[in-house]
């Protein structure tokens, strides 16, 4: 045998083996899952679960969002066909009705599980991680079975799944099972026996079904983020807008509110603080409107204790680098917009008022280093989530229309240094690229 | 500062507060801050009403929502709440596209759309003068031939069998004609035709705009937005018990007329 041969021999064998550790790692911790699967009918004949199961799991659904990202806007809930904009293409999301040709109709329980705890298909294809199932992963199986037991009893549509359009090699099983080898493995939520069970209930939702590190957390070249424990913040793939840090108080760490305020930002989507008024804005308005309003005033309390653990935690061991108490330069231009356009609802000197409109001096919003947020709260406007507990919300005219990059950097930077603000100046550039950005 | 004064102003700051913090304590930091006026800044006069909460619509729409002259956004004061409520909800869900309409109302819920439309629809402000029409008066008599008697040929109904004699609509759900921009007209028109705008299935309206021309469109915006708003400059109160519409619109609760070998529809 040549040496050439030989090496090639090595070559085949290494890769071999490669695969065989890659398909390995994609079926792992799945036990006789797969025996289960085939014992259990699917379509089940005649399944109807308990009237109490099915609002358990619509609650849960709540708490996931599911629909969210599960319909498309203006289509039917749960029908899919929403498209999930991502650095390597367009996902678009799956019917999870129980229509038996497009959606969960011939799924079984167990399949059902298999796709949240393991990120497969009833088909034992690999989902792609647009599918938080590294979060769902930590769902437990009656959470699981409650899900299923849900979307079993919601009507039927009729609508296929649009095929993904992601680039290749994006588009492959194979990439997905070197991505699942390197950055997902199926777990169980493990209780910490030394904090209390609200801590740990809290910890189960923020982490599982919650995903909050979908967006709180930053993610690499390859869209995978440090997993369920990392709330350090993160710009939103694709959207722009910025996720705070959970756990750094000058970002929206919550150590330092009292729990009950941290419950009525996530109940109702503004809270009053002494401060001055506090609102989910964004995305965060987004996930306040369609998941968290709805949950339990327990399991927000219990989410708001683990919350608090979080920031207390990590802004112990941060550096606390005091900002340049630098003079502001003169900024006539900022200065003038202010009082024409802003001072009338927030005041000449960024107070706010309490219940209807935000304080801008000394709101860590204004402030952030990374001012993706406030830039594009001015360009476009908004309104609180018009809630349950808080209907009717006040909204905000969008600039992005009447003010052209140079004004509104002007205008913020004069929000970032007045009344003893101490943030960076913003740039017309920086203005710039979050227009036309969803 | 009369204590009439600071009672009067106490009385606005609380109307806008939650109930759960109307607390003696509070009202003792308030007035205190009050008399502190000249040192510690009160906060900017806001009154809680609707007109303020819906600020956020005035900086395209116009204060009141009378329109700007910028030409192109449409004004919103005494058009019909219905159609304003449906027009809402089509941006909400995505049967109308314009980002900056559907990112502000994404977060709001049906009863506050509708109370929305009903505020705007029960404003009444006069009309600015019309714009000059920059057409050549075929094109001017071709648009007013479209709108007060349609194109029998093509299937397309005159304008005014909906939208009233007067054209400015009838309560609650056929929007005016008048006193819109040329561009906005020009531009929803050709949405419909294309199929960029839609309403509530059946939508008659891109019936109506797949029988026209784009040289019929031009027409029409060119001749509406020239025309001055008469008084009363109000939509009829109601559609006409003896009438029916010459097409089904999904989001009129109005019955149709059978179509009788109408080529309404048939694109062009």
């Amino acid at each position: 045998m040549s040496a050439r041969l030989k090496a090639l021999a090595v070559a085949l064998v290494a890769l071999g083996a490669l695969a065989v550790v890659v398909v390995m790692l994609n079926v792992r911790g799945e036990g006789d899952l797969g025996d289960e699967i085939a014992a259990t009918a699917a379509p089940p004949v005649g399944w109807r679960a308990t009237d109490e199961v099915i609002a358990r799991g619509a609650y849960l659904a709540r708490a996931g969002n599911c629909q969210a990202c599960h319909s498309a806007r203006g289509g039917a809930p749960y029908a899919g066909g929403r498209a999930i904009e991502t650095p390597f293409g367009t996902v678009f999301s799956s019917n999870l009705t129980p229509d038996a040709e497009h959606g969960l109709g011939r799924w079984s329980a167990p399949q059902f599980w298999r796709a949240l705890h393991h990120g497969r298909s009833a088909d034992g294809r690999l989902l792609t991680p647009a599918f938080p199932y590294d979060n769902t992963t930590l769902v437990n199986r009656a959470d699981s079975d409650a899900l299923y037991a849900y979307l079993r009893s919601l009507a039927p549509v009729a609508q296929a799944a649009r095929p993904h359009e992601l680039r290749f090699p994006f588009n492959t099983q194979v990439a997905l099972a070197v991505w699942r080898a390197l950055y997902f493995e199926p777990r169980e939520f493990q209780a910490d026996a030394s904090q209390s069970a609200d801590w740990n209930r809290g910890a189960y939702l923020v982490q599982g079904l919650g995903h909050c590190n979908a967006c709180h957390a930053a993610r690499n070249a390859l869209g995978a983020t440090h997993g369920p424990l990392d709330l350090g913040g993160g710009l939103i793939p694709m959207h722009n807008w910025y996720a705070p840090s959970l756990a750094n108080s000058r970002e929206a760490g919550v150590a330092d509110w009292d729990r009950a305020e941290i419950v009525a930002l996530l109940k109702t989507g503004v809270v009053n603080r002494a401060s001055g008024l506090v609102t989910a804005s964004g995305p965060m308005g987004e996930v306040v409107l369609r998941s968290t309003q709805y949950l339990s005033e327990a399991d927000l309390g219990a989410m708001a204790t683990y919350l608090q653990t979080l920031s207390a935690h990590a802004d112990a061991t941060q550096a606390a680098t005091a900002p340049d108490a630098k003079r502001p330069k003169p900024n006539p231009r900022g200065e003038k917009l202010y009082a024409d356009r802003c001072a009338g609802c927030h005041g000449d000197h960024g107070e706010g008022v309490p219940g209807a409109y935000a304080p801008l001096a000394g709101n860590r919003a204004v402030t952030m280093r990374r001012p993706a947020n406030l830039v594009r709260i001015v360009l476009e406007g908004g309104f609180a989530p018009d809630t349950l507990g808080h209907p009717r919300p006040f909204g905000m005219p969008p600039f992005g229309q009447t003010l052209n990059n140079e004004d509104i950097a002007a205008l913020l930077t004069h929000l970032r240094t007045s009344w003893g603000n101490q943030g960076t100046e913003i740039s017309a550039l920086q203005v710039n690229r979050y227009r036309g950005t969803r | 500062m009369s204590i009439t004064h600071l009672k009067n102003a106490l009385r606005r700051v609380r109307c806008w507060l939650p109930t759960r913090v109307h607390s003696t304590a509070l009202r003792g930091v308030l007035l205190a801050t009050m008399l502190a006026g000249s040192v510690v800044q009160a906060a900017p006069k806001v009154e809680d009403t609707i007109a303020q909460r819906l600020q956020g619509c005035t900086a395209c729409h116009g204060a009141q929502g009378r329109a700007t002259p910028n030409g192109y956004q449409p004004r919103l004061a005494g058009k019909p709440a219905g159609y304003l409520f449906h027009q809402l909800l089509n941006f909400r869900e995505a049967r109308r596209n314009y980002g900056p309409m559907t990112s502000l109302v994404d977060p709001l819920g049906d009863a506050y759309l509708r109370e929305i439309g009903e505020y705007f629809a029960s404003l009444d402000i006069a009309y600015p003068p019309p714009q000059a029409a920059t057409a050549t008066p075929a094109t001017l008599q071709r648009g007013e031939q479209l709108v007060r008697h349609g194109d029998a040929a093509r299937g397309t109904p005159a304008c005014q069998q909906c939208h009233g004699e007067a054209m400015m609509g009838v309560a609650p759900d056929i929007p005016g004609l008048l006193g819109l921009p040329r561009d906005y007209i020009n531009a929803q028109l050709g949405a419909w035709r294309s199929g960029k705008r839609q309403a509530q299935a059946p939508d008659c309206m891109a019936q109506v705009a797949r029988s026209l021309s784009l040289d019929d469109i031009d027409a029409l915006s060119q001749w509406l937005a020239s025309q001055a708003v008469a008084a009363p400059a109000k939509p009829l109160p109601e559609w006409p018990a003896t009438r029916k519409m010459p097409l089904p619109c999904g989001g009129v609760s109005v019955e149709a007329a059978p179509v009788a070998g109408s080529q309404i529809g048939s694109p062009r």
